[in-house]
């Protein structure tokens, strides 16, 4: 089985006085099919290392393979074109646009591919339906309650059909029937066979996936497989 | 491992990367229109000063047309140790011997005689008019109008009668000749036998009234000296009759005619239009200017108010490259619209003003493609530091707001 994500001695320093260490060597691989939780409280380095894995940031040493690419030495464009193709991703804030409906939201996952808008429509509304919003396809972005809209967000990150869908604290503006939807929906999603990884503070949401990977100071403490009882 | 060559690049389409500039006015309406407001006021004063000066310009040249530029005005000059100037008793006969010279007529100044509207004005109150005798041939060559009755001819020389310039009529209160009317004129009751049209190459006979030379002679002491000659000459050759024009009437002392084309002062009037139409055009410039300014904050403020926004559409795949120009293309898409709005405010202005003054309208194509141009230029301009502020903007940062 290929490898989603491959991490080898990754670090992440911000300049500054004193440096900040966000990521102090983190070795992980994580496998095509794999839903896996990180977890950690704030500042352990948990979302420094989502935005390595999802290519919105560089790592300062170490090297860092997504969905198969070395992307340590790829020029700029070029991992937008990789977020473009094969990375989803789903927010806390959800960052619906405003002045779209949900379907022209969903079909915003395709925007940077170059698909014509006609046939991102076509994936959009086969994406909404998959997340069970098909019926609030014309609702603007606005009107929609909070678990829907995440449930748009998540619609968008898998349009394209990505390798790889990493979401920041999914649930975490959402109230906890809400959040277990969404974490329902994502197991369901993984079980047809996306990559997905969580990143939460949320103890007892993480022990519910098949994979808990813990962080604390920028460095995994624990990384352990079964779902917990 | 693939390597780069096998994955496709990020990419907008062009309808996309339109849509995209768009989404930001639509969710911002009122502060789009604000903002596009700026542009629009500039746009539409530029225009409306190029359309109205045009249209005022090609109605001044209709005027020039009809009242034909190959008139000369021949004066003596007056000036220190002259005295008031008179040209010499031949120089009518002598001006009509230049071959190109199609008509002369002559105007003598009465020296003396004032005119009022009846016998009990005091005799301080002269209006500003004066008497002039004319020869009967004046209103051709002037290629004057009447707008009531006749003009002097030959059968009435010896009469008490006198024709009056527009302005003359205008301040004696005389609007209609249809009852018989007499006016004050030197110490005599003259009838009034006409009202000539304004004429705009003649403003001093506007503010005269014209008697024939024996009535002058007769009733008021006329010494029948010549004051003014006018000329009809052919258009072609009308600089070479001017050039001739004072050593023929005036053989003795050239020196002292002064020839004058009073088509030139209509010329010197358009002249100073175009130089009033400069500043308006700059003030036009600066409020484009400002405009840009406006657009430019609005932007910047946009820039800061949508990290979130930047930062999802670069999760999304939207390249640095991708972001500038969805910011560029919304301040284009502001100004432009500003832009239009503009050219079609000035076109009203133009179209309503040129009505009223009963102007052909012109707007000139220039400034309709100058304006839209000028618009999207302030755009970019104003466009520029914003997109690449956002360009700037790292993805990571931008996530983290709200």
């Amino acid at each position: 089985m290929s490898r989603a994500i491959h991490l080898v001695r990754v670090v992440k320093t911000y300049e500054g006085s004193p440096p900040v260490h966000a990521l102090a060597g983190v070795d992980l691989s994580i496998n095509d099919g794999e839903l896996v939780a990180i977890v950690g409280p704030s500042g352990s380095g948990k979302s420094t290392l989502l935005h390595i894995m999802g290519t919105l940031d560089r790592a300062t040493s170490g090297r860092v393979e997504i969905a198969g690419v070395d992307v340590a030495e790829l020029p700029d464009p070029d991992l937008s074109a990789l977020r473009a193709h094969h990375i989803g991703f789903v927010f806390q804030q959800f960052f619906l646009l405003a002045g779209e409906s949900a379907l022209d939201n969903v079909a915003d996952g395709l925007l940077y591919t170059g698909m014509v808008l006609k046939d991102r429509r076509e994936l959009a509304a086969d994406a909404l339906a998959r997340v069970g919003l098909a019926s609030r396809a014309s609702h603007m972005a606005t009107k929609l309650s909070g678990g829907e809209r995440q449930r748009v967000a998540i619609a968008r990150a898998l349009v394209g059909s990505p390798r790889l869908v990493l979401a920041d604290e999914p649930t975490g503006n959402l109230d906890s029937k809400t959040g277990a939807d969404i974490l329902g929906l994502m197991m369901d999603l993984n079980t047809e066979g996306t990559t997905i990884v969580v990143i939460t503070h949320d103890r007892a949401l993480a022990d519910r996936l098949p994979r808990q990977i813990s962080m604390l100071d920028g460095a995994i403490v624990e990384d352990r497989l079964g779902v917990s009882a | 491992m693939t390597t780069a060559k096998e994955r496709p690049p990020s990419r907008l389409a062009p309808a996309d990367m339109a849509r995209a500039a768009g989404i930001g006015l639509r969710t911002r309406r009122l502060r789009s229109v604000l903002s596009a407001l700026g542009i629009m006021i500039g746009i539409g004063a530029m225009v409306a000063v190029l359309g109205l000066s045009e249209s005022s310009k090609s109605d001044l040249l209709a005027q020039l047309d009809a009242l034909g530029t190959n008139m000369l005005q021949v004066q003596a000059s007056s000036g220190i140790g002259l005295g008031p100037g008179t040209l010499p008793d031949e120089s009518v006969a002598m001006a009509s011997r230049i071959g190109p010279v199609e008509t002369v007529s002559w105007v003598g100044e009465v020296q003396g005689a004032r005119i009022y509207k009846n016998d009990l004005v005091p005799d301080t109150q002269t209006g500003g008019l004066s008497v002039v005798a004319a020869d009967p041939d004046l209103l051709d060559t002037l290629q004057g109008t009447m707008a009531e009755g006749v003009f002097l001819d030959q059968a009435t020389p010896d009469f008490p009668v006198t024709v009056l310039g527009s302005v003359t009529a205008e301040r004696l209160g005389i609007h209609t000749l249809e009852t018989p009317t007499v006016v004050w004129l030197g110490d005599e009751w003259f009838s009034v036998v006409g009202i000539m049209d304004s004429l705009a190459l003649s403003p001093d006979i506007d503010r005269a009234a014209l008697v024939s030379a024996n009535a002058a002679e007769t009733y008021l002491g006329y010494d029948g000296v010549i004051r003014t000659v006018y000329v009809r000459a052919d258009p072609s050759e009308i600089d070479d009759v001017r050039n001739v024009m004072p050593a023929t009437v005036n053989p003795e002392n050239p020196d002292q005619v002064q020839v004058t084309r009073p088509s030139d002062a209509l010329e010197a009037r358009e002249a100073a239009d175009t130089a009033l139409t400069n500043l308006f055009l700059g003030l036009g410039a600066v409020a484009l200017l400002v405009g840009g300014v406006g657009i430019a904050n609005v932007m910047v403020i946009s820039v800061m108010e949508r990290r979130g926004e930047i930062g999802l559409r670069r999760a999304l795949g939207a390249t640095r490259r991708h972001i500038a120009v969805q910011f560029l293309g919304e301040s284009l898409l502001l100004a432009s619209i500003g832009g239009a709005a503009g050219v079609l405010l000035g076109a009203l202005v133009t179209a309503a003003y040129a009505a009223s003054q009963g102007w052909a309208v012109l707007i000139p194509t220039v400034a309709i493609v100058g304006g839209i141009v000028a618009a999207l230029l302030i755009g970019a301009v104003a466009g520029l530091y914003p997109a690449m502020r956002a360009a700037r903007v790292s993805p990571t940062d931008a996530l983290r707001t709200l």
